[in-house]
């Protein structure tokens, strides 16, 4: 859509056309009480090179040249250079939704293949054109669920990322289903004799997480074995999307939702980021958002589409599966062409790297602290358990420079001071070195507990 | 438009045939011709309690979606599994195309269903031929 701007004259002539005099007249509705009577209070006009140094200076506030070993749901992955020099195209930049398939054509293919590789690595059938995020694609998810079993029961596992279990509270809060939560055994895992027992034919479907919120990797198969026996649907949530490349892929799940911020998103402070949300060909007519689908022109030439929208609130507002009406569809094409410049190989390269980095700063910094959950497989991110502080920890790292692990006693109080790392490609064997050595100092007269 | 005899109509375009206490429903010819080519049935599952009046499913056309009435209250005991695959079946032969067949609760509800030839005239007034 374009810009229309208008002069002065124009305005002039549009208020005469309606007998106003000038624009507060339009305001004649607002009582004189509630008026503003001055101007707002805005700064005044900069140039463009005021503008300029402006901005110089608030980038000069980053911090730069700092190590990062932070992960829990967001991840520092390299970002090849052709994502941004082709989403930044106008014809992508500033394109509206594809509603009129006649002239986006390469909006939909984009986009259609975006599904279709995600199903190709989920292992669902398949999969909508994207979510805002990984924790609404999850809450979406268990809406889904409790539509589709006609059940109120949902049971979410503790080691679900904290934010993601409060944004699905925020969701559930109004639609009346119930949702426990279950804890997690001493190997990191979601506790599958509590699960067992939790798991009753009220119950809509069962949520976890894999690699979970302390990064160990959740035993599908059999969750899913006691999900399924009492007719429970089984979701997945990946929140790190990498983690694809070499971990199996929750086949055994109805429904998968994940957050894809890792394939070529930055972290951009919290996002935008991109959810995903894909499942067994079954539920198809259940699932929210927007689909593309693959079909044939007039003259029998293979074209896309929008594509069952009757799902949707703008054709059926009662019966809609959600009143999501938007997708991310420029920051879904930054993961499309992500996981095209990598390809299967290079997804898998990428992810072994990942694993390879992490053992290292397991093995080194574990050895300065004590590793939880030691035992389970896990991808990128591990538990560290120290006698320190992790306030008093983090301080000291901050003064070398290094932006250690999260303190997860927020969240698991019965953890004490354990913080949560995470190692990723970009992660060198100096900065591990550094931090490790950062551990080691540890002020003798640790708190007594 | 030929509207069979045995069968009753609703004022929402159903059909019923009924043989002792089980009821058999569809869309009526007017209906299919209404909404163009079918693409899909929402039926419900066998022990569905149904409502007179009340929606239990839905038909979807390639122009608009429409639910579907039920003529009377009872139990579903059979869906149309044909319907599954083959929607279009609906629009070839409305008058064959079942798509739910219900045990009735309450066979009096039937005496307020119209007759064929009621069907024919009302249908007429609606598109006022």
């Amino acid at each position: 859509m374009r810009y229309l701007p208008k002069s002065d004259a124009e305005r002039a002539a549009m208020l005469r056309e309606i007998g106003a005099s000038s624009i507060d007249d339009l305001f004649t509705a607002i009582p004189e009480e509630y008026r503003l009577t001055r101007d707002l209070k805005v700064p005044r006009q900069m140039g463009e090179s005021e503008i300029i140094d402006y901005f110089k200076a608030a980038a000069a506030k980053n911090a730069n040249g700092y190590t990062s070993f932070l992960g829990a749901g967001m991840y520092r992955h390299y970002r090849p250079v052709v994502i941004d020099s082709l989403v930044q195209r106008g014809e992508f930049l500033t394109s509206y939704t594809p509603y009129q398939a006649e002239i986006t054509q390469g909006t939909l293919q984009a986009i259609f293949e975006f599904q279709t590789m995600i199903c190709e690595l989920t292992g669902m059938d398949i999969a909508n054109a994207s979510m805002y995020d990984g924790s609404t694609g999850a809450a979406e998810a268990v809406m889904m669920a409790v539509r589709i079993t006609g059940r109120d029961g949902v049971l979410v596992a503790r080691t679900v990322h904290p934010e993601y279990r409060e944004v699905m509270h925020t969701y559930a809060q109004h639609q009346g289903h119930d949702a426990r939560e279950v804890g997690y055994g001493q190997d990191g895992r979601i506790d599958l004799a509590a699960l067992e027992k939790a798991v009753t034919d009220e119950i809509a479907c069962v949520l976890v997480q894999s690699p979970n919120f302390f990064g160990v990797i959740e035993d599908i198969p059999e969750i899913a074995e006691i999900a399924h026996k009492k007719g429970a649907l089984l979701i997945v949530s990946v929140a790190e999307a990498v983690s694809l490349g070499i971990v199996q892929p929750p086949v055994e799940a109805d429904i998968v939702s994940m957050e894809a911020q890792s394939f070529g998103v930055a972290l951009s402070y919290g996002g935008p980021y991109c959810g995903v949300l894909a499942a067994k060909e079954k539920y198809l007519r259940q699932m929210p958002g927007r689909l593309v689908g693959e079909t044939k022109d007039t003259e029998g030439r293979r074209g896309f589409v929008l594509t069952l929208s009757t799902r949707e609130q703008h054709i059926r507002r009662e019966k809609a599966t959600s009143n999501i009406c938007t997708n991310q569809a420029l920051v879904a094409l930054m993961t499309t062409i992500f996981l095209t410049v990598y390809g299967k190989q290079g997804m898998r390269d990428l992810a072994v790297q990942n694993l390879a980095k992490a053992k290292y700063a397991a093995d080194t910094l574990g050895a300065q602290g004590k590793l939880l959950f030691a035992g389970t497989p896990r991808f990128h991110e591990f538990v560290l358990q120290t006698d320190e502080d992790p306030e008093q920890l983090s301080a000291r790292l901050l003064e070398s420079k290094i932006i250690g692990g999260l303190a997860l006693r927020k969240w698991y109080p019965e953890l004490g001071n354990a913080t949560l790392w995470c190692a990723t490609e970009l992660t060198t064997r100096k900065q591990i070195d550094a931090a490790a050595s950062v551990l080691a100092d540890a002020p003798v007269a640790a708190e007594a507990r | 438009m030929a509207y069979p005899e045995k069968y009753k109509y609703t004022r929402e375009h159903e059909w019923i045939e009924v043989a002792g206490s089980v009821g058999t429903v569809g869309i009526t010819d007017y209906a299919q011709n209404s909404l163009g080519d079918i693409v899909f049935v929402d039926a419900p599952k066998v022990g569905t309690k149904v409502e007179k009046g009340s929606a239990f499913g839905s038909v979807e056309s390639v122009k608009a979606v429409s639910d579907l009435y039920s003529p009377v209250t009872g139990t579903v005991t059979g869906v149309n599994e044909e319907l599954a695959t083959s929607p279009e079946k609906i629009n070839t032969d409305a008058h064959s195309s079942w798509i739910i067949k219900v045990e009735l609760s309450d066979p009096s509800e039937l005496d307020a269903l119209l007759s064929a030839e009621e069907y024919e005239k009302f249908t007429a007034e609606e598109t006022g031929k």
